[in-house]
């Protein structure tokens, strides 16, 4: 239940920082990554504060090895550079691109009943399974966010 | 090309990204979690979900409820684009997140955050598509 409640909490956090970072607003964004036209560089701020708050964080609790609760940490364990990485990420920019919107402030403005939101939520479900159709590589292991936790090493 | 600078923008996403690097932060402590939101929501939605997904999403729905029940308007930038484009970016963003193993939150923000240099080439690769695709719908077509 406690696990329930911090994770609510901060998704609800999480949510709260999108809609003033701006990231919820997609001409923002679109002004944000046009760079040959009026550029707004605002947005960079919210990654640059975002993971220059997150790092020292980030460290720390990797240096404890486990969560507050005694979970081990469920890091991310692949390590290589392939095509999917590139190719993936690629399509995710395109997407990006298209609408100013990515899955976070998607479901943010999702809950705020835009409806250009529910859909963009619903699709970016379907465009998931999608993916999950597409053949794996072999050395790929289970995903991380799969019911059995990874502990580092 | 002209830059433009509003003091009120910066501050307020300076702000905002350090709430969300505390939040990304703050499920790792407590959960033992990587906020990526792409994974999360295509975990939630499989069988055999865990309650703390469902639980992470509620909370950022409930954020955009919150400000919709404060009286916040829906951002022009998002009521104004056609709905079969959105369904389209969706889709592409569903998709290319899970091939490429994150989004801007799991690559962007806790990747980076831990220094991986996987998720330094997903960031660079993707902001430059979605660079380059804003310059193509904007100054070629």
């Amino acid at each position: 239940m406690i696990r329930r409640l911090t994770a609510f909490g901060f998704g609800l956090l999480f949510g709260l920082g999108l809609l003033l970072s701006g990231m919820t607003d997609p001409d923002r964004v679109k002004a944000f990554l046009d760079f040959t036209g009026d550029w707004n560089p605002a947005l960079a701020l919210v990654m640059g504060g975002a993971t220059a708050t997150a790092m020292p964080l980030f460290a720390w609790i990797k240096r404890r090895n486990r969560s507050i609760m005694g979970d081990p940490l469920a890091m991310p364990s692949q390590r290589v550079i392939d095509a999917r990485l590139v190719v993936g990420s690629a399509i995710f920019g395109l997407g990006w691109g298209m609408a100013g919107i990515c899955p976070g402030p998607g479901l943010v403005m999702a809950g705020h009943l835009a409806p250009g939101a529910l859909v963009f939520v619903g699709t970016a479900i379907l465009g998931a399974r999608l993916a999950e159709c597409l053949p794996r590589r072999r050395a790929e292991v289970t995903p991380v966010y799969s019911g059995t936790q990874r502990v580092l090493p | 090309m002209t830059i433009i600078l509003d003091p009120t923008q910066l501050a307020d996403s300076l702000a905002g990204g350090v709430i969300i690097g505390a939040a990304a932060s703050g499920l790792l402590f407590f959960n033992g979690r990587i906020a990526g939101i792409s994974g999360i929501l295509a975990s939630a939605t499989r069988r055999g979900a865990a309650a703390w997904q469902w639980a992470f999403l509620a909370g950022l729905l409930a954020a955009g409820a919150i400000a919709g029940l404060a009286g916040q308007h829906l951002p022009q930038g998002l009521t104004g684009q056609s709905l079969p484009l959105l369904a389209g970016a969706g889709l592409l963003s569903g998709l290319g997140a899970r091939i490429g193993g994150g989004c801007t939150s799991g690559h962007g923000v806790c990747g980076l955050a831990r220094l991986s240099p996987r998720s330094l080439v997903a960031v660079l690769v993707f902001m430059a598509v979605a660079a380059a695709t804003v310059f193509v719908r904007r100054h070629v077509l």
